[in-house]
């Protein structure tokens, strides 16, 4: 099968890749372009452990195809930080105890950002609707809450 | 008495700092499982079974090896076969027989999802096309579900020859009941007729899945010369070793194994699946091989724990003092032999000082997947019961809940029903604990109610061994064999710095391979920061013996002149105040002038650990119109010995707690008529969510464990066991209508509630 041709910025650059038409961005970002950050769980858009941001809104990358990058602005995990100046919701998460395997952190991480871009001021129970699709198994997600409060406070300089 | 060190000298243990593998695991660069890649790679992919229960008649792999990219195809029958018998302590034994036929399958598929058949291929595509085009001709059979099923004279069969073991004369025909087993203290039968009342009832709980959210995954490369390397998330590379070896016909020392970072686990990954098929096909093919389950593999073919059918019967007087209690527990094993019935049968009535007790254990296989640990394995199944039941008997003699239990509860030198005395104090300082929270008193609204309940975990020790590096600078590398599952080389990093008299940040905690340190048992018992923990403080104070006698060189004195004392050499004895003290990292800088590298290894096999033990309570409120239960607030008390790093303790209690939660509210296995699994996927096998939960209060109650440097007990456990249990005392104090049937999800509570 010809692979397809695909432009995209990715995390602020300019990539190019080739894709089968088949694969899942999931796919391309581990396979094709081994970025592992970004995790599979489920590969049925269940668990959010994929998520990225794809033009500003968060997305399972494992439901999203690698061709329908053409054109797009994708965020991943590699992306967040500021060279070696961890973002903000990173360090909270770090400060916090926020993750234990972090398995679903890099997907938790770029849903928390997401809502933080949408809503400087979310409320705990918004927090906890805003992620109902990043699933943790390990936390019971107390730390993860009180990262994503704390980060949203820090960057409202409150 | 008490060689705790005390806590007023403590610096860094009892402290709450950043993890050293926090960043990586932040930015994306940590590698699991699945992210290890090599150049030449194949993707393996595995055949699993349609059916529930099935002759292999034959497999043909013709035209799967014909297709394009196929370099290899391989069945149980390129794996040497192993000898049938049960090896190792009876809780934990393994039988490779077994083993290896739920790597692949030989005579029959005992499973949907069993594993029979495994391709590798230059790309996935090209692999999951392969699979498609292995003939497997089956001889469909009839198939068992339920344990209760599984245990009558009339039932399908899984091993045709297989006597239940247990039972003297041993039965005459085969069974599907693999083992009986039981504990007795006193004579329980006889006193219950003394007693004031008894409570009989019967409960039933669903499989449920670890649910950890990576998929087993490895790579695996093997050599011409017989040596091979593994990179694979588990809970024990040592573990992975050991078996893969075993069931490959290896020498040890020629399996490599690296420990990934791993993606959850919570006992599931203490077994292998891929790693030696990985390894076979490598060796195959003369390429390195990656598999990657999927989540709907993971589910059909990965260990869920038991679902069960118990029977709980407890005497007790108008005061409260309970006089005999009985168990009867029927755990499904899964398609082999070894449900954690045993820990089941011991650990129900273990908080409670009871002087009659027995308990009744049977091991049953189903055609399910092979039952694998899960967080206490066993200890949550029975607690529903016996704490369901001893929640009945406080209402039936119209006593505090959590009186009753204070009033029974274990303390030092309380047999136990498997025969040794509990050793240990904390059970009451933790419901104490728990009895002091505001909350517990808290008046309650509408439809609104309040349960609580206990839960008694071992913890464990074991083999571990460490070694410390000194650097140039004074930093120092501490090599473990635990893999990190959920801060582990924070707590060691922070009991190497403070045995040291170092910064934390000075520690730099690595996981070696298995050819790099020595062996270590898997992260697993919530050992690890007790017996690895101990482990690495012995290798600590070797390299401060050896500071010392660095120190005395220098300084020209007898070893026996100089101490250590807060991270310094000093000079002693009549030496005393002769010379400045000497820093650990002054000492590390004249390394090569005082004898060379500063190197301890240690091993253990440690002994002396203590029971965890937590009290929880929960308020709930039940929807009368929906059946929903909403959690309003859990309260969950946790005996830890001491808290290394309070905040990751902190997150191990609420993380099992909201497991409880699940278990308790809404997952299950479901199975269709023909055996097959109908929610092998997260949107239907559904795990709490953030939106579920309310913040869970954590309380870390710490009662030394004088058997550890530091005091630790381990905390990962024993928080899961009381949560189904308290909750669905909550239901019946909210609703009046007592649910025995787990998960109490919303059908069945409606149907309660409608009843």
């Amino acid at each position: 099968m010809a692979k397809q041709h695909v432009s995209t910025t990715l995390n602020g650059n300019a990539v190019e890749f080739l894709c089968e038409s088949r694969q899942s961005l999931l796919d391309v970002l581990r396979d094709e372009l081994h970025l592992t950050g970004t995790k599979e769980g489920c590969g049925t858009g269940d668990c959010g452990a994929c998520t990225v941001n794809v033009d500003g809104r968060m997305m399972c990358s494992c439901l999203f195809l690698g061709v329908e990058a053409q054109g797009k602005t994708i965020q991943t995990i590699e992306g967040m930080a500021n060279g070696d100046k961890l973002h903000v919701l990173q360090r909270k998460f770090l400060e916090h105890a926020a993750l234990q395997c972090g398995i679903c952190t890099p997907g938790m991480l770029i849903a928390a950002k997401t809502l933080l871009d949408h809503n400087p001021n979310p409320t705990e129970v918004e927090t906890r609707y805003w992620l109902a699709g990043n699933l943790c198994r390990c936390t019971g997600y107390n730390p993860i809450i009180d990262a994503v409060l704390d980060a949203a406070k820090e960057l409202r300089g409150a | 008495m008490s060689a705790v060190i005390t806590e007023k000298k403590l610096k860094v243990v009892g402290t709450s700092p950043d993890r050293p593998d926090g960043v990586p695991k932040l930015t994306g660069t940590a590698q699991y499982g699945a992210d290890n890649s090599l150049p030449g790679m194949l993707w393996g992919k595995i055949l699993r079974s349609p059916h529930a229960h099935a002759r292999i008649r034959k497999i043909d792999a013709s035209k799967a090896l014909k297709l394009p990219g196929v370099k290899a195809v391989i069945t149980g029958a390129d794996l040497p076969d192993q000898k049938f018998e049960y090896l190792g302590a009876e809780r934990v034994a393994v039988n490779f027989w077994h083993m290896t036929r739920n790597i692949l399958a030989r005579e029959k598929v005992l499973y949907e999802g069993h594993a029979l058949a495994a391709v590798a291929a230059t790309t996935p595509a090209i692999a999951a096309e392969a699979l498609k085009l292995i003939e497997v001709d089956y001889e469909v059979l009839p198939h068992v579900i339920d344990v209760d099923e599984a245990m009558k004279p009339d039932a399908p069969l899984l091993f045709e020859d297989m006597i239940t073991r247990g039972i003297e004369p041993p039965p005459a025909k085969p069974s599907n009941i693999s083992k009986r087993l039981g504990f007795k203290l006193g004579d329980p039968n006889a006193v219950f007729a003394t007693a004031d009342e008894v409570v009989e009832m019967s409960f039933k709980t669903a499989a449920v899945h670890q649910g950890y959210i990576e998929p087993h995954a490895c790579l695996a490369r093997a050599d011409a010369d017989g040596q091979a390397e593994v990179w694979s998330s588990s809970q024990g590379h040592f573990v992975v070793r050991t078996f893969t070896t075993k069931l490959l016909g290896m020498k040890t020392g020629d399996l490599r194994c690296h420990a990934s970072e791993i993606g959850g686990a919570f006992g599931g990954k203490t077994v292998v699946y891929v790693e030696p098929v990985a390894v076979m096909l490598s060796k195959k093919t003369g390429h390195p091989v990656k598999i990657m389950m999927t989540r709907e593999d993971v589910f059909k073919a990965t260990g869920p724990t038991s679902g069960a059918s118990m029977t709980i019967k407890i005497g007790v007087m108008r005061d409260g003092k309970i006089v005999a209690a009985h168990g009867l527990f029927k755990y499904q094993a899964g398609a082999f032999p070894g449900s954690p019935v045993m820990n089941g049968c011991m650990c129900g009535f273990a908080p409670y000082d009871i002087a009659n007790v027995e308990t009744v254990g049977y091991d049953v296989v189903c055609n399910r997947p092979k039952s694998v640990a899960y967080r206490a394995p066993g200890s949550p199944i029975s607690a529903f019961a016996v704490e369901s039941t001893l929640d009945m008997v406080a209402k039936k003699i119209g006593m505090d809940p959590l009186q009753l239990r204070l009033k029974n509860i274990a303390k030092i030198g309380t047999p136990t029903v498997f025969g040794t005395k509990l050793a240990h104090a904390g059970f009451a300082e933790t419901l104490q604990a728990l009895q002091k929270h505001p909350a517990y008193n808290a008046p309650l609204g509408k439809n609104q109610g309040r349960g609580m309940a206990l839960g008694y975990w071992f913890n464990g020790g074991g083999e571990s061994s460490a070694t410390v590096n000194v650097n140039e600078d004074g930093t120092v590398v501490v090599a473990t064999g635990s893999p990190d599952i959920g801060g582990s080389r924070a707590s060691t990093a922070q009991m190497a710095a403070e045995t040291l008299g170092i910064p934390y940040d000075a520690v730099r905690p690595i996981i070696a391979d298995t050819n790099s340190v020595g062996y270590t048992q898997a992260t697993g018992g919530s050992r690890v920061t007790f017996a690895t923990g101990m482990t690495v403080i012995n290798a600590c104070n070797k390299v401060i013996e050896e500071m010392c006698v660095r120190a005395a060189k220098l300084w020209k004195l007898d070893r026996a002149d100089v101490i250590w004392e807060d991270g310094s050499a000093r000079p002693a004895g009549k030496h005393a105040g002769a010379f400045e003290p000497m820093p650990f990292k002054a000492i590390a800088a004249k390394r090569t002038a005082t004898g060379g590298p500063i190197v301890a290894s240690a091993s253990v096999n440690a002994e002396g650990q203590a029971p965890g033990f937590s009290a929880q309570f929960c308020d709930v409120e039940v929807d009368p119109e929906t059946g929903y239960v909403k959690i309003l607030r859990y309260v969950a008390a946790q005996d830890v010995g001491r808290a290394i790093h309070p905040k990751y303790c902190e997150g191990q209690i609420t993380g099992g707690v909201v497991q409880g939660i699940g278990w308790a509210l809404n997952e299950e296995y479901i199975y269709d008529k023909n055996g097959r699994l109908e929610n092998a996927g997260f949107l239907d096998y559904r795990m709490p969510v953030a939106s579920d939960v309310p913040m869970i209060e954590a309380m870390i109650v710490e009662v030394p464990n004088p058997n550890h440097p530091y005091g630790v007990k381990g905390v990962a456990e024993a928080n899961i066991v009381p949560p189904m249990a308290a909750i669905a005392n909550a239901i019946h104090a909210a609703t009046g209508k007592r649910l025995t049937d787990l998960p109490m999800s919303p059908p069945k509570v409606l149907a309660a509630l409608d009843a």
